[in-house]
């Protein structure tokens, strides 16, 4: 689904990671590790194609792609519900109702609050739950489970492993404790370049 | 595609009316800024009717400019713009959604308050359709050049005050053909030309603007 040959991102002529190559096809997933400043997000922002690579190829046989970030694109001024059926109406493919991804990520006792009002991980459940709102097959997260509790962990990982049954792949970010509970194929330890 | 068109109006819309404030910021600026001029000139009738197309629409471009800074920049900051680039939607559709919320929000109110400001400015009855005319015509144009503009700028910190300088060139021309017009009609001059080109103006840049603001806000997201 993702196919990645000797990929550079250089910012200010200087290299943020090492070239990176990998292959991850449906039903996979990804695991990025590095230290801060490794470029983990850079890298996930590269395979979005929100930037350019300096060198290197990225192939996505994918026709979409989901990806949550860390600025989690929700509106200050509109419930948990109005986000959710805002990306619904707009994705217009999806065949999860806003509903069924509230009660997937446990909002349904927030659904009616603005989202200017909830914890930064009842925002970071909000911003996830759009992944069930799109029909994209590759996820591309970075750091999914910052800001989760125990059990907001779990739910991602049910979402992971619902996604990946379903022949999705994904590739995620993370520096964190938590390990994802699902089958892992690969994992990816990141160096940073010499401009790091 | 006209789904992601109307639900992203749709949002724009009903995100103004939740902020009334920022809705209303233009509006009062407006009124504002063309009621000081009978302030600082005296309210001689003959020289308020002659300045009033001149004074009318540069307080609408500047109503409109300091309202075009927020087009983008939340959905910037927050992280949406990443989504709509990433959503496969044209996102020339999408900045067209978005300059239609701006000039519904922004540019309408301004038109629909034009015959209360030519009154106000002693403006001759007989150009005050053609006032509304050109404001229809050109507002509609300011919202669109400027979406360029906040577009390359939207990234910058301090892109606000850039802003202004990249656009204000840009607008010359439409307030030299709008405010042509007007006085054209208020002398018994044809006006048809002037709002004729103000349509061609207008159809140029629906056609145009929207590619070149999404261009500039892919440059930004790099």
């Amino acid at each position: 689904m993702i196919s990645v040959d000797q990929l550079v991102y250089e910012r200010f002529f200087a290299p943020v990671f090492q070239p990176v190559s990998f292959r991850l096809g449906a039903g996979e997933l990804l695991r990025i590790t590095g230290a801060n400043g490794s470029g983990k997000t850079t890298l996930i922002r590269v395979l979005a194609g929100l930037l350019e690579p300096t060198a290197g190829r990225v192939g996505i046989t994918a026709d979409r792609i989901a990806y949550v970030g860390h600025q989690l694109a929700l509106k200050d001024d509109l419930s948990v519900e109005e986000n959710l059926k805002f990306f619904s109406n707009f994705m217009g493919t999806g065949t999860t109702s806003a509903a069924t991804a509230i009660d997937a990520l446990g909002l349904r006792r927030v659904a009616g609050q603005l989202a200017r009002t909830l914890s930064a991980g009842q925002r970071k459940r909000c911003a996830l739950a759009r992944l069930l709102l799109s029909p994209a097959r590759l996820w591309l997260l970075d750091e999914p489970y910052s800001n989760l509790d125990t059990e907001g962990c779990s739910r991602v990982d049910e979402l992971l492993a619902s996604h990946l049954a379903r022949g999705g792949a994904c590739v995620m970010a993370t520096h964190g404790n938590h390990r994802p509970q699902v089958p892992v194929e690969d994992e990816l330890a990141l160096k940073a370049g010499t401009g790091s | 595609m006209t789904r992601a068109f109307l639900a992203l109006l749709r949002r724009d819309l009903l995100l103004a009316i939740r902020r009334r404030g920022e809705l209303l910021f233009p509006v009062i600026f407006l009124l504002v800024v063309v009621s000081l001029f009978p302030l600082g000139i005296g309210p001689g009738p003959a020289l308020l009717a002659r300045i009033a197309p001149g004074v009318i629409w540069i307080a609408a471009l500047l109503a409109t400019v300091i309202s075009l800074d927020s087009l983008f920049r939340t959905d910037f900051e927050d992280g949406s713009i990443e989504q709509f680039v990433l959503s496969g939607h044209p996102v020339s559709l999408l900045v067209m959604a978005k300059v239609l919320a701006h000039w519904l929000l922004a540019g309408l109110p301004i038109v629909a308050l034009s015959p209360l400001l030519a009154i106000w400015l002693n403006l001759p009855a007989s150009s005050v359709s053609v006032l509304v005319a050109s404001l229809a015509l050109g507002t509609p144009i300011l919202s669109l050049l400027g979406a360029i503009g906040v577009g390359l700028t939207v990234s910058l910190r301090r892109g606000g005050q850039l802003l202004s300088l990249l656009v204000f060139p840009l607008y010359v021309p439409v307030l030299i053909i709008a405010t042509g017009g007007i006085m054209a009609a208020a002398d018994g001059l044809p006006y048809g030309p002037f709002l004729g080109l103000l349509l061609a103006g207008l159809i140029t840049s629906v056609t145009l603007a929207p590619f070149a603001a999404a261009a500039a806000l892919k440059i930004s997201l790099s």
